[in-house]
């Protein structure tokens, strides 16, 4: 479709976070226009998340910035993902505006992260999700689904 | 099972549908007397047909195409427009808005314009209509695009963006999403709905189309007395003013022009005579497992001490739980060391500690077996309609093959055909009589209904065992009279006993073992 579209604005938007982001915020890397890894970080001194830095994978469809791009949080030695009643422990966050009715075309990168810190911020309940173990399990396969979607979109 | 019951259904609908057009229940009777040979019918006819003006279980209803349905929203949207004088795209949003209550409409709006405007996501009008731009200077907020060519549109709350992103937006909505009657302003946080004009100026024809089609839908959805019919690929939809509080009393059929039959009060098909909640329990019945659960209360015995389920598949009555090591009389259900040496032959058969057991295991007994008898009917007659599955074609292949062997012409065969269809819509309504009849409670209208039942069963058995004869034995002119003569019977059977039940159940003259009217609670505490 129209690959110029996503393509201008993620280059405007990268442009602008590569010079600025607000703090707590810091993009690890943009190496293409399908998927970037930025950093996290919880500002005030909420005892779930001292001291801790979170990383976040963006994947953007062709369609972006129509369609949400997939964020979810991924997890390495020293990046875990983040206890919140809306986080699952396989990094996949149940938030509105990363939903298709949630989600306006004007929101950006830098927003969502803003949305998903003050997400934390807020938070003082250090669990998982009900159900957690169970959805994360059920949900083996949902990356080939995605991928599978993003092929069938790049065809 | 549920699947595959509406599965079959459909299809033996839709064989319906070829050729219901005269044949429907309604005029069923009639039809088959006009093939009838027999002359002493015909005195009767006349009284009959001014009693039958208004049958018990018939319920009035209209069918509308897409083109009647798209008339009906148009008729309202002028009325409305020239009430409250503003623009159509307004009146249709307003309506929308309403779920095209037109009354409460104009009720509300002459109460309050403004913030039945606001609400409706019209508020803060003015005067101009919506165009597209060229503004110098100007910056999408989506793609971050600013040449000065850059055409861009904004509705009345002023959020500017390209045309370009407004198409990919609004091409997102209607095609992925499925949006139409509430499409709201691409900007974060503002409820402005997308009106008809806004959206002529900014979609393509064939979203247009597509967005035409799924308004049409929310007219439909929002309106009670609106159901699209389900049969797959059908576009019409069906009017019918029965309400949701009188759904024991009418079993509401309805009859698409698609020939697809269903009831209007659950969308599933035709369940005449059975009334939708007692369908409701019926098939909860049949898929859950509470009959496991029935067959092992009915087969299993718990332990007296630890209540550990245990079967008696042989040997003696002195039992042992494996689990807690109680001994106990399998029979009586007693301590095994009070049983004395009476061994292996239980004779304290009055005793109280077994009574209450045993009662409590007969009853169960007794309701798996009533259930099963029951069920076993149901599940023939639906087996047997889908063996009947491919009776079309095998139907129509005989009629071809008659014709060259015997031959009679094309419409001295339809006498088959309607046999064909006679087996199947008897079976239908046979099938859901074992499931209202599970559900009544013995007495002497009970007992009527049962005859009628045997008598549209053996007929439908008979019918369906002559209609399976070989070729060279159906071109016997005999034999075609008697088809014709079993065909016609089977109909009035079976619109004697739908007659009957209905009447029956308007009047509230049945009495059922289940409450009809406290069920909402049951099916909404198994969610």
């Amino acid at each position: 479709m129209a690959a110029g579209l996503g393509a201008k604005r993620l280059g405007k938007e990268l442009s602008k976070i590569s010079s600025s982001l607000p703090p707590g915020i810091t993009l690890v890397s943009a190496e293409n226009l399908e998927e970037w890894f930025l950093d996290i970080k919880v500002l005030d001194q909420n005892p779930i998340y001292a001291g801790e830095t979170y990383r976040l994978k963006f994947k953007f469809s062709k369609s972006y910035p129509i369609e949400p791009p997939e964020v979810t949080f991924v997890k390495l030695s020293d990046r875990p993902i983040p206890m919140h009643p809306h986080i699952y422990s396989n990094g996949i966050i149940c938030l509105d505006l990363l939903g298709s009715q949630g989600w306006s075309p004007v929101q950006n990168v830098e927003s969502v992260c803003m949305s998903i810190q003050s997400m934390l911020t807020g938070n003082t309940k250090n669990e998982r999700p009900p159900g957690d173990e169970e959805f994360v399990r059920a949900n083996r396969l949902r990356p080939r689904d995605i991928d599978f979607y993003y092929h069938d979109n790049t065809v | 099972m549920d699947s595959d019951e509406d599965f079959q259904s459909t299809v033996s609908s839709d064989d319906d549908a070829m050729q219901d057009t005269d044949n429907d229940e309604m005029s069923g009777v009639e039809d088959f007397d006009a093939f009838d040979d027999e002359p002493d019918e015909e005195p009767d006819l006349g009284p009959n047909k001014i009693q039958r003006k208004r049958i018990a279980y018939d319920i009035s209803f209209k069918v509308y195409s897409p083109t009647d349905i798209q008339a009906h929203q148009d008729e309202m949207m002028d009325e409305v427009n020239m009430i409250l004088e503003m623009r159509k795209e307004d009146a249709a949003i307003l309506l929308r808005h309403f779920r095209w209550n037109k009354e409460r409409l104009m009720e509300d709006y002459m109460d309050k314009p403004s913030k039945v405007l606001e609400a409706a996501g019209l508020g803060s009008s003015t005067i101009n209509p919506p165009r597209l731009e060229f503004i110098p200077g100007f910056t999408c907020d989506i793609c971050y695009e600013d040449d000065d060519g850059l055409e861009s549109f904004a509705m009345k709350c002023g959020h500017r963006y390209c045309v370009n992103c407004y198409r990919q937006y609004l091409t997102q909505k209607i095609r992925e999403e499925g949006e139409a009657a509430r499409i709201q302003c691409p900007s974060e946080g503002c409820g402005r709905i997308m009106d008809a004009r806004s959206l002529d100026l900014l979609v393509t024809p064939d979203l247009a189309d597509r967005y035409q089609e799924l308004l049409n839908r929310t007219y439909v959805e929002d309106k009670e007395i609106l159901k699209w019919c389900p049969a797959p690929d059908c576009e019409n939809a069906i009017e019918c003013a029965i309400k949701k509080k009188d759904l024991d009393k009418v079993v509401p059929t309805v009859a698409c022009r698609c020939g697809h039959r269903f009831c209007f009060g659950c969308i599933l098909n035709d369940h005449q005579p059975a009334p939708c909640e007692l369908v409701k329990r019926w098939l909860k019945k049949c898929a859950d497992d509470s009959e496991t659960a029935n067959w092992i209360s009915a087969n299993t015995k718990e332990c007296p001490k630890c209540n550990s389920t245990i079967e008696k598949n042989g040997g003696c009555n002195h039992m042992t739980c494996r689990k807690c090591k109680h001994e106990f009389c399998w029979m009586c259900m007693g301590l095994w060391s009070e049983h004395g040496t009476s061994w292996y032959n239980c004779n304290r058969f009055e005793e109280k500690s077994g009574t209450d057991a045993r009662d409590a295991q007969a009853k169960s007994r007794v309701s798996l077996e009533r259930y099963l008898h029951y069920y076993n009917r149901y599940a023939n007659h639906e087996q047997s309609a889908r063996l009947d599955k491919d009776i079309y074609t095998k139907t129509e292949k005989k009629m071809v093959q008659l014709q060259t062997a015997s031959g009679m012409s094309w419409i001295e065969v339809q006498y088959l055909n309607a046999a064909s269809q006679a087996l199947q819509t008897c079976r239908q309504t046979l099938k859901w009589t074992y499931a209202f009849a599970f559900y009544l409670a013995r007495n002497n209208l009970t007992e009527i209904f049962e005859d009628n039942q045997k008598d549209l069963e053996l007929s439908v058995e008979a019918l369906s065992e002559m209609f399976e004869k070989p070729i060279a034995e159906l071109s016997d002119p005999k034999l075609k009279v008697d088809i014709m003569d079993k065909t016609s019977y089977c109909n009035k059977r079976r619109v004697i006993l739908l007659e009957d039940t209905a009447e029956n159940l308007a009047n509230g003259r049945w009495t059922f073992n289940v409450d009809l009217k406290s069920l909402a609670p049951v099916s909404s505490g198994r969610k």
